[in-house]
Order: C-alpha cells, then structure tokens, then sequence
C-alpha cells in the first residue's frame, strides 16, 4: 500500500510537521509493506527534497511553483499527484495551510477525510484515532474504504531524522488559468514593548479568569512573583491583552524556567506553544484539565481562594 | 449581496461526565451556538450593517432543538435562517465532511451566496474541514482561519488575514464568490438583546428535507465509522498539594522560593 504525504514549510524552512508526517507515513506504509512517497510544493523544492530524503522515505517528488504556499497550487498539485502516486492513503498536516487545502483535495478526488488523527492503525482497513468535545474524548473511526485522506495533528508522531535512500525527482504541474487567491505577503502580530519569549518566569492566565476585572488578580500575582504575564487565546480573543502576550500554537511558543498555568484547561493549540518550559505548574478547579497531564506541580482549587493566598506568601 | 452564515449546535461537555457507548450520557451535555460560528454570524451582521441592500441568510444541519441556536442568529442580525433535517437523518450515526459538503452545497446552489462565512472548526467533532470542502464542490474560492476580513464587492475580491502559527498573519486576495472559514477573535460577537430576540421570533426558518434539497438518503452515506470512545488516559505525573488554598498555597510556594522565584 502506497502512501503519500505532503510536507509543510514556510519562509524558507520546512515545518516541524513534515519530519513528523514522515513517521506517520512509514508507520502505515510498514503496517502494509507499502512505499512512501513524499511531495513538496512550491519554496526551494531542491533543498527540500534534500531534507526529505530521510530515513524510511522511498521517493521525493518536487514541485516547483511559486516560492510559498497557495492552495490553488497546492490541490491542484496534489490532485495531480495522486493521479500519479494512486496512494491508498494520502497524509496531510492538520496545520493552518493543511486546512486550507486538504478539504478541498479531499472533495476533490471524492476520498473520505479523516481530520486532525492523532493516531491510527492499518488493519485491512484504516483505524484512526482522533479527539471529540476539545479533548474531553478519545475516539476511534473506522473507514471503509479503498483510499483515504487523512490529516495528522502535529506534535503527535516523532520527527523522523536520518538520511535515506529515496529517489528525488522534478514533477511537473502548472496550474490551469489563473489563481483565484493571491497570497500578498506576510506579518508578525503586534510586538508591543514586551516579549513573553524573554521571561524566566510567566503566570499565564486563561479562560477560569471568568471576567475581565479579574484579570488585576492575576496582574498582582505576576507582580509579586517578578513574573511576566502571559495568557491563553480566549483572554486574548476577548480583547483583555494584546496579541502578543498569547502562548500557544497562534501566538508565541515559550520555554520560561517556570510556567504558571492560572485557570487554563490546557487546550492542545496552547500545550503547543508552552510544553517546553523547564517547570509547569497549573492552578484549575477541573482535576481532569489536560493541564495536569503535562504539569510538574498543580493544585485543584479555585483560582479566586488560591492566588490571594499565594500573593500573600510573595508580599 | 447575500452572505450564507453556516451554524452549528454544539454540546458542550460538563467538567464529570460519563460515556454511554459512543455517545456522551444526555444528562451531563448542554447545546449551545458553536463558538466559532458566534464569530462567523457578528463578521456577516457587521458586514450587513455596513452596506446597503446586504441579506444575511443562516444555515444549520440538525434537529427541531437546533432551532434555538438558530433564533441566535436570527436575534443578533441574520434576516432569515434554513434549518435542513430529514427523518433519514435519525439513522445517521456519523455525518462526516463529505455528506455534510453535500447537504451544504446543496443550499448554497440554491440561495446563490456572494460569501459563504463559516466557522474553521466544530467544538464537539472538531473536523474543521467542512467550509473548505463546500467551496471545492460548488466551485468558490476559499480561505481558512481568517482573523480580519476586509471585502471589496465591487472590486469582486476578499481581501484577508489568515492566522498562521507562530503568531505570523498571512494576507491574501480571493476572488468572490468565496467561503471564508472565520477564526475567533476576529470581532467581538454582541449578545442577543431581548428586542432582537423578540423580533427573532418573527422571522423565518424554513425547514428543508432532502426531497427539497434535490438529494436523497444517500447523500448521507458514509465510509466512516465511528467504533469507539473513551476518556484519555491521564499520563499525569504531577506533584499536586493538597489542603485548603492557605496550605496549598504556602506549599507551591516553597517550591517556587527554592526554583528562586521571589527574590528581589
């Protein structure tokens, strides 16, 4: 059974998901002593390829086309290499440009879609495993069906270092007529006069702040700590702080010697921007917040009965 | 112009909850307007009261009881709403992108939208495909994740901001018609006053079956299955104080006093 997996880059360098996909890739083309093929569209394909000719990769295709992403290439692409590869299972990242193509391929070539898996098996048939309710359920899908897209969830498979022995070569595609998007360029969200990224110490505040008054409790803490305030999307959805104070997979990734999570369930789009602070500590009333799975110290109580009493230690 | 907002009931998950095969027990789920779609129908009403001559038509998939989250919509500015359901529908244990594509497409062939705004994902089965597929299959373009949106009408073009990772925005041009699949965070969703949901009330929603929608029961067919659900596994390793939140407190404390947090 033959798989084909589409890597993901941006501004000259290929996303931490592509070594990824290769892994998942392999783990379904092992199930079923299939090949894998891997594509990459658009950007410097040459030294792409390169990088993708990693352990366990049978083939490398190329396609060059524009130096970033544009969907319109990217499913016309895709589609045709299909047409080319005929992979049982086409792989996808479940990225922000994943989800701006894979629907529409998927559609496209009339293939049941499996989004966001973050696990899977092959036994005659393919068994995915995704998440329901934000992460509150674990679920298995069985599919029945010839071929497959799928889109993985990234973080969730090892990246796949080491050099292998596949066949690189140019696939030729030009999209027909003209594009119907035009990717115009790109920005950094608002700087501001602090970067999260530099702090040692961050009391990150989420969605358990409840209102937005309540947000001088946790300002009161971060001062008493000597901490840097940081939050979690919705407090930013919300208008409460800027943009640049987000940690998570949309904002900014963090590695702080301490992380103090204040209210935050621990969404997965937030894990991703925090995982990979030295310590993490979660303050949540839900005991089976996500949160805890990752933390290395934690209490369950009620933030608003905690954080006076732990200002009062500082002050 | 008319824009076609997509919306979706969602059941939310109580913090202890129990699993009843492969469902969540009723008792601990409540229904409320998925929060992306929030985002989706405040960017289409804002659009509305914007420009001249603007409708804004709602659509949902789902069950009498999904009218509620519709009047939402109705309440907080949509003209009228479409609420597609079928006795078939009751059988259908997973609607997965295709049939919802179908189902979908079906009534934007229909109503003929200039934008088609939905929200990237679903709370409950979090697929985040179905806008993007729409547009494939009734041949719009499209953009997913938009956190701003600016549309020039006459000039038949969206111009967006897509919200990558990293905190990086992309800005794109698409041509119209279009879906865009709206991120939260792009506006600041108002609250249904009690005036609009009085003249919710009034306005329209028009059942639509599948006979209506020029489809039969096999557009619901599906290849996927789901077979399995089950609470994940706590992989947690976490020293966790106990007491009341004096103790608790003066514990973490200690430990941030020794990792040297606090001293001046």
């Amino acid at each position: 059974m033959t798989v084909l997996a589409i890597a993901d880059h941006r501004r000259g360098d290929l996303r931490d998901v592509s070594y990824e996909l290769v892994s998942a890739g392999r783990q379904l083309a092992d199930a079923t002593g299939g090949d894998l093929h891997v594509a990459v569209i658009s950007g410097d394909v040459d030294e792409f390829g390169e990088k993708l000719n990693l352990d366990g990769v049978d083939a490398v295709h190329t396609v060059a086309n524009g130096e970033e992403f544009n969907h319109d290439v990217y499913a016309g692409a895709v589609e045709a290499l299909y047409a080319e590869v005929e992979p049982a299972v086409l792989l996808m990242p479940n990225s922000v440009n994943g989800l701006d193509y894979a629907p529409a391929v998927a559609n496209a070539l009339d293939l049941p879609l499996v989004s966001d898996a973050v696990d899977f098996s092959y036994d005659g048939g393919l068994t995915a495993t995704r998440e329901m309710y934000g992460s509150k359920v674990e679920t298995t899908v069985d599919v029945d069906a010839e071929r497959v897209a799928v889109t993985i969830r990234g973080g969730e498979w090892p990246a796949t270092a080491g050099t292998g022995d596949a066949e690189i070569s140019a696939f030729d595609y030009e999209p027909d007529g003209e594009l119907g998007s035009r990717v115009l360029g790109f920005e950094e969200v608002a700087g501001g006069d602090v970067d999260i990224t530099d702090a040692d110490v961050l009391v990150s505040v989420g969605r358990g702040i409840e209102e937005e008054e309540n947000l001088e409790l946790v300002e009161e803490l971060a001062d008493a700590l000597g901490a840097t305030l940081s939050s979690s999307r919705p407090i930013v959805d919300a208008g409460w702080l800027p943009p640049n104070r987000q940690v998570g997979q949309s904002g900014k990734v963090v590695t702080p010697d301490i992380y103090l999570a204040v209210g935050i369930s621990g969404a997965v789009q937030h894990v991703a921007g925090m995982k990979g602070s030295d310590t993490i500590i979660a303050i949540n009333t839900d005991p089976n917040a996500p949160i805890f799975d990752i933390a290395d110290y934690g209490i369950v109580g009620d933030l608003f009965e905690v954080v006076p009493e732990l200002i009062e230690q500082f002050n | 112009m008319k824009i076609l907002v997509t919306v979706k009931e969602v059941a939310e998950v109580e913090d202890d909850f129990e699993i009843d095969g492969l469902g969540i027990d009723e008792a601990y789920l409540e229904y409320d307007l998925n929060e992306w779609d929030d985002y989706a129908v405040e960017e289409a009403v804002q659009i509305a009261e914007a420009g001249d001559d603007v409708e804004v038509v709602s659509v949902t998939i789902g069950p009498e009881r999904s009218e509620e989250t519709i009047r939402m919509a109705l309440a907080k500015g949509a003209d009228r709403a479409i609420r597609v359901w079928d006795d078939a529908f009751e059988d259908v244990q997973l609607l997965d992108v295709a049939a919802k594509t179908r189902l979908l497409a079906a009534v934007v062939e229909q109503e003929q939208p200039d934008l088609v705004l939905t929200g990237v994902q679903a709370a409950d089965d979090g697929f985040g495909a179905t806008g993007v597929s729409v547009a494939d299959e009734v041949g719009f373009e499209w953009a997913a994740v938009v956190n701003e949106l600016d549309l020039d009408a006459e000039g038949g073009v969206a111009n967006v901001r897509r919200e990558l990772e990293g905190g990086v925005e992309e800005l794109t041009e698409v041509d119209l018609p279009a879906v865009l699949t709206i991120q939260t965070g792009i506006n600041d969703p108002r609250y249904a006053s009690l005036r609009g949901i009085r003249q919710a009330q009034r306005k329209e929603i028009a059942p639509m079956g599948l006979d209506d929608l020029g489809l039969d029961a096999s557009a619901l067919d599906s290849p996927i299955e789901l077979t399995g659900m089950r609470e994940p596994e706590s992989e947690s390793d976490a020293t966790l104080f106990e007491g009341d939140a004096g103790e608790t407190a003066a514990q973490l404390a200690e430990v941030l006093r020794e990792k040297g947090v606090g001293a001046q």
